[in-house]
Order: C-alpha cells, then structure tokens, then sequence
C-alpha cells in the first residue's frame, strides 16, 4: 500500500487502520452513521420529550417585562442567535431546534409556574433561562422534581450545584480571586473599600473578597450595603474619602449602579487617577450604557468575558451578534455565558446521542467548546466551567480595555474550602 | 464609634453629612412636592408619580440627544429647556388623566390607587417599547458634573448645589401660588368644602385638572433634575415611590409646610445614622422612626386645622 505523504508514526498508524478495516465494515459503519443521523425520534428520547424525527423543542425562560428585563434582554438575544446558528448548521442529532420563549416577568413565582409549564406541558429538552440567583432559587426544586436541564447564564454567587443545572457563568471565587490578586500585584494595592447591594450574591462574594484580602495580609477598611434600587450615595462617599482606601471594590447592582457612579464623579473622586482605584465585578457593557460611559471611564471591572476580546471567536461572534440584533447593541459578561448554553448542549446531546436528560447529564461534564467567544471553556464535573478571568479597563465609549487575563483556566469552586 | 477618628475629621464628618443630608432633603422636596399637591389637596392616592416622574427624564434624555445632533453649539444649556418641556409633558400627561380616568373617581379613594396602579403599568411597559428596557444614558452639560472645593476634606458636588437650588426656587414657587393667588384661594376652598366652593361659583372640575397636571408638572422637573444623580430605565420611578409616599403622609397629607418639615427630618436622620452604621439599617431606623411618630401622631406632623 502507497502511503506517499505521510510519514514515520502517522503513516504506521494509516496503514494499520486500513488493514483492519475490510470493505465489509466500512459498509457496515456506512449504514449505521445513516441510521444514526435519521435514528428515530424514539431511539435518541426514551423518556417523552419534545423531540421528533425532524425537530427537538426547547424553552427559553427570562423576564422581557418588569424589572430584570434591563439585564435578562441581552441573553435572551445570545440565545435566539445560538439557536438559529446551530439550526443553519444542520441542527442537533439533524433535528430543528425550536424553542419557546416565556417571559418569567422579573417575578421569581412566575419563573417557577412557567419552569413548570416548560417541563410538564411543552416537554422541553433543555431550557436556557434564568438570571438573578432568586429566579434560580425559585425554579430549582421544579426541574429536579420534573428532571430537566437548565443552562444558567449570570456569573453568581456559588454555594450551588444542581444535577439539574450547567452554570455558563462563573461562580465567586472565579471572578474575585483573580482581580484581587491583579490589583495588588499591578497596582500595589494595600486596603479595601467593600461595598454593594443588599442582597445574597454582593454579600457572599464580598465575604470571599475580605477572606481572600485578609489572607494576603491587607486590610479591609470598610464593608457597606444598601438597600437594593438605593439612589442616595454621599454618605457612603463621605465615608470612603474619610478612609482613603486603595481600592473600592463595588458590587452595586441595577438602577442604584447609575446613582452610585454618577455621585462619586460628582463628588470629585476621578476613577481615571486611580485614587482610589475602583474594581468592580457587576458592570458590564450592558450596564455601562445606563451609567454613561463617561461616568465609569477609568474604573476596573473583573469578569470572564468584555466585547472588545480580539480573538478570532468573539470577532465572529460579535459581528453575527450585531447583524442580527443591530450595531449599536452591546454585548456583556452574562450575554456570552446566556451563548455558551446552546452550544454546551448541542455538544452534550451529541456526544451522547440522546436527548434523555440523564445521558446528556453524564456526557457533560468534559465537554470542551473550542468556538466559545471568551476562548476556550470546558464543563468541570461540578457542572461550572473552567474559565479565565480578565480585567478590563472602562473608556469613556462604554467600551473595556482587556489590561490582563489569567494565563490558565480557572477552575470552578462552587463551595470554596476557606472562604465561608 | 468616634474613637477612630480626629477632632477635625470629625467636624468635617459632620459638616459633609450635613451637606449630604441638605442633598438628599432637596431631593424628597422635589419627589414629594407633587404628590403632595396631588394627594393632600385631592386626596388622589395617585400611584403614577415616579412614572411621571421617568416622563421627565425621558423627556430630557431626548432634548440631550436633539442637542447633540442639531445644536451642538448650545449643549450646554439644554438642561434648562429640558427641564421646562419636562413641565410641560409630564403636566399635559397629567391633565389626561385626570379628564380621562381620575374625574370619575373622585370620593373613591381606594379606587384611584388601583387605577393609577394600573395607569404606572402601562407608562412603564410603554417606556420599554418605546425606549427599550435598558436604562438609556443622559449626558450633561460639563458645567453640572464636578465639584466645589471647600476644603481639603470637604466638597460639594455642584449637581447636588442645582438640586438644592431648584427645590428652593420650586418650593417657593408653588408656596407663592398656593397662598399668594387666586388660583391658590380656590385650590385651598374646594379642598376645604367641595360643595360649597362649587356653590360660590368656583368651577371645581377646572380647578382640580389644573392642580393635577400642576402636581405631575413638578414630577417631571424632579424627573430631570434626577437624571443626574440617578438612573432613567422603565422602571426606575418605583426606586422613588415609597420613599416619597413616606415623606408625604408623615408630613400630614394636607399641609406642604409638613411635606417640607417632614422632609427635612428624614433626609437628615437617615443620612447622619447612614455615617455610623451600614444603609441598610439606616433605613430600618428610619423608618421606625416615621412609624413610631405616626402611631403617635396618626395624621402627621402638620395637620390643617378646619372645623368640620
């Protein structure tokens, strides 16, 4: 056998192969790919759900009314788009994805009774929804009592790990950890300014923060909570110039987010000379529109994903982005992770050649997805993904600069030894 | 508690604390102006108001945006014209209202509550489809943002001083119309004696349209004015309400010398025990505070006085 431009072990390793196979078993591989590719709809789905011989249906659960909506509209668009990519593409398992939006309302009752209806009427094969950590609390014990699967999108405080669930977004220790360390290294950083909204994810991850700093041996001047949708800032600002820390760690959240930048400018503290440094974990490109990017230019924000990344990925992914969504539409953290969810399930579901739910469970964990906007992502067995974590530098276009990324993946930690 | 701190870092504590607290009491004169014209003065419980409110922004945000594009030259004296279209939009709003919805209400307090409920759920899904659910920014003119050096410890944001002024001067704008005009006269009969004022020839209906969009009028000034401290989103007029509720009724609904009093000492208690404790509990205190005084004092802190 002519094995002409191979060489040494590849061309050894060829003409093995094709001793082996005999032209009986190449048929024999032949029929069965056909069969695999038009396998019936009962083969691939032994357990109900929505899946046919040409289409396989799948919810879309956010809130496009009421509060959340600001936030919850870009993943809704991130997964619309996947969608519609993996249809062109052939689909999964050569079947049709359809989905079926419902709109949770920014009501965490509402999140669960519609959950419900994905599951036990619609029969949905996965659903991608869900934001604030209560809607994710609200559903939970809907989709392990129905056994459904839900990719959720927001990078958010930990403390969780569902079989029921694939968190796309990173858990605390990924986000803070890394822009911790950043900002004392690079910028000598000795003490702390905690600050956020009254509510579970500022607070837990404003515990890992103080931990971690606490651990390198600095010092955490001031820890500090409002209430949520609080638009009365001065005091706090008072407070933070009385004890001129390095750095203001803010975890602010929603319309207070605005109120908060737009008094400390006011208030004289000009984050572009870096005294103190702001470094925040909750600001992304969709909230910078609402603040005004001159209002944030010059502060820091930690988080795994910002629309500026050069890679070949996200050059793709944010032009197919704003073909079909609009140019002037921006892309945050949370909307690439609200991407990664189709795809992380297509490639599940492919790799275990089913739909059932508990086989795509078990050929999670491993899944890598090279095409991924931020890289390169991988599903842990904790079911979080192994992401890196950046920091970007705010420019009065609303835009980031990427001014350092971790050089390895960092793996999720959901319940952090030390840190609780 | 004060142990941490110097003897001038203390006074200069206070002395921005109270500056603070002067801010954040020229912001709840502003929320709370228009509902207490509208709910002390009919007895509206008009649960619209931070929607009016958003009216104004919105209404800024546009005047910016037409600025920018046709007038660039002029950029940075659109914030006074926004203001007044602001007034004007939020006023005929209003106005349409209460031909359309509240006039037929009138005595049915319980039922103005839910139908300008209802009323603040339309406004606000019609600003998402309108304007998109995220919150938009406004740009200012240079000259609001920044602020005024006093000394080394102690600044005042100059947005904040424009507050200050702009409830001062609409304070006494609407003192001046309430108890210096014709207008005021009537308002403060038909308030007095429905019946009676109809009787001696005042037309009630024309006067309570005219109070209602004055009322909401106001909210669309505050809405301006607040795009520049806070944020401008469908829903941002719920981040105004319970606090300007608040602010009204433990003033004692009728009186805005009350609305004003009452004002004061909430902004300042919540923005002194804000410096000493976290914001949240500030919060809590505060509002034990209004509770315990109201549970005391069940019609506020002034009351009007009328033989009934």
């Amino acid at each position: 056998m002519k094995t002409l431009f191979f060489k040494g072990e590849q061309a050894k390793a060829l003409t093995k192969t094709a001793k082996a196979i005999s032209w009986k078993t190449c048929l024999f591989t032949l029929a069965a790919s056909f069969a695999f590719s038009t396998a019936h709809a009962a083969d691939v789905n032994t357990t109900g759900l929505a899946v046919t011989d040409k289409t396989v249906k799948v919810g879309i659960l956010h809130s496009v009314t009421g509060t959340m909506a600001i936030s919850e509209t870009g993943s809704v668009q991130a997964e619309k788009l996947a969608i519609e990519q993996i249809n062109a593409m052939g689909g999964v398992l050569g079947r049709k994805i359809e989905f079926i939006q419902e709109d949770g309302a920014s009501d965490w009752p509402t999140f669960a009774e519609k959950s419900k209806k994905l599951l036990v009427n619609d029969k949905a094969a996965a659903v991608f929804g869900c934001w604030t950590s209560a809607s994710r609390k609200a559903v939970l014990p809907i989709f392990e009592q129905y056994n459904g699967m839900l990719y959720y999108p927001t990078f958010y405080e930990g403390l969780e790990q569902s079989k029921n669930v694939i968190y796309t977004g990173q858990e605390a220790t990924q986000q803070i950890i890394a822009g911790i360390d950043w900002v004392t290294k690079t910028k000598g950083a000795k003490s702390f300014y905690l600050l956020g909204s009254d509510y579970i994810w500022p607070r837990t991850s404003n515990k890992i923060a103080r931990k971690h700093i606490e651990k390198l041996g600095l010092k955490v001047v001031g820890e500090e909570y409002y209430p949520l949708g609080h638009t009365q800032f001065n005091s706090v600002i008072n407070k933070i110039k009385l004890t001129k820390p390095d750095v203001i760690y803010a975890i602010v959240v929603g319309g207070s987010n605005v109120a908060f930048y737009k008094q400390l400018k006011a208030a004289g503290i000009d984050m572009t000379k870096e005294k103190p440094l702001v470094l925040t974990i909750s600001v992304t490109e969709d909230e910078v529109l609402g603040i005004g990017g001159e209002n944030m230019q010059g502060a820091y924000a930690s988080m795994k994903y910002f629309q500026s990344l050069t890679n070949d990925n996200n050059t793709k992914f944010v032009a197919a982005f704003k073909a079909r969504w609009g140019k002037d539409v921006v892309i945050g953290d949370v909307t690439q992770a609200a991407y990664l969810g189709p795809w992380l399930w297509k490639a599940a579901v492919e790799k275990a050649g089913s739909f059932d739910i508990d086989k795509v469970r078990a050929a999670s964990p491993g899944i890598e997805l090279t095409t991924a906007p931020e890289g390169y992502v991988k599903i842990h067995p904790n079911h979080h993904l192994w992401s890196k974590t950046r920091i970007g530098h705010a420019r009065p276009d609303g835009q980031y600069d990427v001014v350092f990324e971790t050089k390895d993946l960092i793996e999720p930690d959901p319940f952090p030894k030390g840190y609780q | 508690m004060f142990a941490e701190y110097s003897t001038s870092d203390l006074l200069s504590i206070f002395a921005m604390q109270g500056v603070a607290g002067l801010i954040l009491f020229s912001v709840f004169v502003l929320m709370a102006l228009g509902l207490a014209i509208i709910f002390g003065q009919m007895g509206v419980i008009n649960m619209a108001h931070g929607e009016f409110m958003i009216l104004g922004a919105y209404v800024t945000y546009l005047t910016s945006h037409v600025f920018e594009t046709y007038l660039p030259s002029l950029f940075s004296l659109y914030f006074i014209l926004a203001m007044v279209l602001a007034f004007i939009a939020a006023g005929a709003l209003g106005a349409l209202v209460e031909w359309g919805i509240i006039r037929h209400l009138y005595n049915r307090p319980l039922d103005t509550l839910l139908a300008t409920w209802g009323l603040s759920l339309i406004l606000q899904q019609t600003y998402r489809s309108v304007f998109g659910a995220r919150e938009v920014g406004v740009t200012l003119p240079d000259w609001l943002m920044g602020s005024v050096k006093v000394s080394e410890t102690i600044e005042l944001p100059i947005n904040g001083l424009f507050v200050m002024c702009l409830a001062l001067g609409i304070s006494t704008a609407v003192g001046i119309l309430m108890y210096r005009s014709r207008w005021g006269t009537q308002v403060r009969a038909v308030v007095q004696n429905r019946p009676m004022a109809g009787a001696v020839g005042i037309n009630t209906a024309k006067v309570d349209r005219i109070t209602f969009a004055l009322g909401c009028g106001i909210a669309g000034v505050a809405g301006s004015a607040f795009t520049m401290i806070g944020s401008t989103g469908p829903t941002s007029g719920q981040l105004y309400i319970v606090d300007t509720f608040l602010v009204v009724v433990f003033g004692g609904a009728t009186s805005l010398l009350g609305t004003i009093a009452s004002a004061f000492t909430i902004s300042q208690a919540q923005s002194t025990m804000e410096f000493f404790m976290s914001g949240s509990m500030a919060k809590v205190l505060t509002l034990l505070f209004v509770v315990f005084i109201l549970m005391l004092r069940p019609q506020g802190l002034f009351t009007l006085k009328v033989r009934r």
